[in-house]
């Protein structure tokens, strides 16, 4: 018998009679003041939001805290003149260790816990969003969604190969307890809402 | 005070934290922190009652359905690209992954967190089989070159402090001597492991939840190192024990929600990612562990504690464990969910921990998916005494309790002279008859019980 017919019939054998899988109910949920309320849990968890009108003020915003030396990717057609826009191949990943700042658009946010939901068309490569140095991320202020439920209702049955929330920029506070921003993924994350 | 030969148990163990006092009360005071940022958070969500109700169902429906579950999961996975292995035992677990490694010809893998890799001693047997294995979680990383187990399963190094951090980066990663500072000592955490991420062909995580309608599962991290190991990896393995598998893609919804809320108070984790399918070109491993789980699948008393989703509460607000610290119970999983799972694995060796309580409730109170911890540990305590794994003394001290525990009008009224006798001869009860407070000065007890204070309360409203 192999381990996996043993494991399959200890199971069945075990598993008690058949309980009822719950419906998910609808849950208390406030429709008001989406962006404020998202703004507010993405500042508390270390991220910075920027409402902004069109790309051209989000290029504005980061040439603020960038410098032309720096490397800057971004898959967004409307920043081509301000990023370096060449999908990477995923062969080429590990050149990725250099980048300074990766601006992405994102699907949707939660306001309730400050995510925002990013699949990896909106990446290029996987690891982009982590390895780099700083992360940007465009979000349509209309696309921001109370909570989780919500989420999965938007997501459906997407077929994507690999899909990520993300809250704030890449965090430990494995020290005693001392918070400290930018473990291994980006040092910052910038949100950008625009209308 | 211990017989020759038998390993010290979790009391004695206990003793040995204990004997710094300003360090245990630290520990303490550090967990009970997170435990109300837990509560804070908890309390901002209106249904936070019937989201704990809705995922135990959710969890207890998947357990009666497991089997199929399993299957289904397999059946999608497989069609996204990814391979599944079936691991009946750690040792099991370890080959498969011996194995694809030896197929890559891959010698150093990075890892991040898995308690089930730590259940299954993976470590130590790749080790013996010349493959290196960097853990790449920051906290996992520390007690990794201190030659430690972590000692919490959401926060490895809770019990060491900055000052023993900053010698251990001295040793090994070359920080300047006496540098403690949290800060520069994650930076060269993060410098020393960036190299690691990018040198290394082979990745190994842990997994949260997996999904048997869709073959995909997820992967909750703050510090992102998870996926940075996966995404620049050849070969991309996951471990996860058979009980992982919730049944949706919608259910995440509930259990994102409750997880890293009842773990540190956070909303969300920084990174919940979602593997589905394996890059163009490249390969994924899903590993499926029973190791005695399907064994407490058939315990009906124990059955429940397979709803667990690993995010420590039970532990930061247990008052055993917080002044006995993780390594007292010698288990993968420590504190009271450690108490009921180990128990499951070696009886005998861990006839101990069920003890390891004062059985005060509060694990139950804050658990997530609403496991009764603090009456599972209760029974079990009655199944290592009638197995004969308890020495005579705890055992007599256990039926005294057992027989004043089934007779409510007992219980009473041993409270209340208990709580008379312990006002004027404190050190009388500290005595060695009950064994896990010996050596202990008990607290000071309470005027009045609840019970006492409830009644007069009520009668002062209802006048
Ligand atoms: S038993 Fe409950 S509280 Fe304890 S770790 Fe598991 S889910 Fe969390």
């Amino acid at each position: 018998m192999t381990s996996r017919e043993k494991i399959l019939r200890a199971v069945a054998q075990n598993q008690p009679a058949l309980l009822p899988l719950p419906e998910v109910p609808p849950f208390q949920q406030d429709t008001s003041e989406l962006s404020g309320r998202f703004t507010e849990v993405a500042v508390a968890i270390g991220a910075r939001v920027f409402r902004v009108m069109d790309y051209g003020e989000v290029a504005q915003v980061l040439r603020q805290n960038f410098l032309p030396s720096h490397r800057i990717i971004s898959a967004i057609p409307e920043l081509a003149g301000f990023a370096e826009a060449t999908p990477l191949q995923d062969a080429h990943r590990h050149q990725l260790a250099t980048v300074d700042l990766a601006v992405a658009a994102a699907h949707f946010g939660v306001a309730e816990n400050g995510a925002v939901w990013l699949t990896e068309e909106q990446m290029g490569v996987r690891v982009l969003p982590f390895i780099t140095q700083h992360l940007a991320v465009v979000l349509p202020v209309k696309q921001i969604l109370p909570l989780m439920p919500d989420a999965y209702a938007r997501i459906g049955q997407a077929a994507y190969g690999y899909g990520v929330f993300m809250a704030g920029p890449s965090k430990t506070a494995d020290i005693e307890q001392s918070l400290v921003l930018g473990a291994h993924g980006p040092r910052t994350m910038t949100v950008f809402l625009i209308d | 005070m211990m017989g020759a030969g038998k390993t010290r148990d979790h009391s004695a163990l206990a003793d040995v934290f204990n004997q710094d006092e300003p360090r245990v009360n630290w520990h303490d005071e550090t967990l009970w922190f997170i435990r109300q940022k837990r509560d804070k958070a908890a309390f901002a969500i209106p249904d936070w009652e019937l989201l704990r109700e809705t995922a135990s169902q959710i969890k207890a429906h998947t357990l009666s359905h497991l089997s199929q579950y399993l299957q289904e999961f397999e059946k999608n996975a497989q069609a996204n690209g990814i391979t599944v292995h079936w691991a009946a035992d750690a040792q099991e677990h370890n080959e498969i992954v011996f194995s694809i490694l030896q197929k890559h010809g891959v010698d150093r893998m990075v890892k991040s967190k898995s308690m089930l890799t730590e259940e299954c001693h993976l470590n130590d047997y790749l080790a013996r089989h010349g493959i290196e294995v960097i853990d790449s979680d920051l906290g996992e990383r520390i007690v990794q070159l201190a030659q430690e187990p972590p000692s919490h399963i959401v926060l490895p190094c809770i019990h060491k402090k900055k000052e023993e951090i900053g010698e251990i980066f001295h040793e090994h990663l070359g920080t300047e001597a006496g540098m403690s500072d949290p800060q520069v000592l994650t930076e060269t955490a993060r410098q020393h492991l960036r190299e690691t991420f990018l040198t290394r062909r082979a990745a190994l995580t842990g997994v949260n939840f997996a999904v048997a309608e869709t073959g995909e599962f997820v992967v909750c991290t703050n510090e992102g190192n998870a996926d940075m190991g996966a995404h620049l990896a050849d070969v991309h393995i996951a471990s996860m024990g058979i009980e992982k598998l919730i049944p949706r893609r919608e259910h995440l919804g509930v259990f994102l929600r409750l997880l890293t809320r009842s773990a540190t108070g956070q909303p969300i984790t920084t990174y919940s990612s979602h593997f589905r399918k394996p890059r163009p070109g490249h390969e994924m491993h899903v590993v499926l562990v029973d190791n005695g789980r399907s064994v407490q699948l058939g315990r009906e008393d124990f059955r429940n504690s397979l709803k667990c989703i690993r995010c420590g509460a039970c532990m930061n607000t247990c008052p055993v464990y917080r002044r006995s610290g993780g390594h007292s119970y010698k288990s993968a999983v420590a504190g009271p969910i450690g108490s009921i799972l180990a128990p499951n694995l070696d009886m005998k060796k861990h006839a101990d921990l069920p003890f390891a309580s004062t059985l005060c409730g509060s694990c139950t109170n804050v658990c997530p998916v609403k496991i009764d911890i603090h009456d599972q540990l209760y029974k079990w305590r009655q199944v290592v005494v009638q197995e004969g794994h308890v020495d005579a003394k705890k055992a007599a001290g256990m039926k005294a309790m057992a027989a004043v525990l089934s007779s409510p009008a007992t219980f009473k009224l041993a409270g209340k002279a208990g709580r008379l006798f312990m006002r004027r001869v404190p050190l009388l009860v500290n005595n060695s008859f009950n064994p896990w407070y010996k050596q202990r000065e008990m607290p000071q007890p309470p005027n009045e019980s609840f019970r006492e204070w409830y009644r007069k309360n009520r009668k002062q409203h209802d006048q």
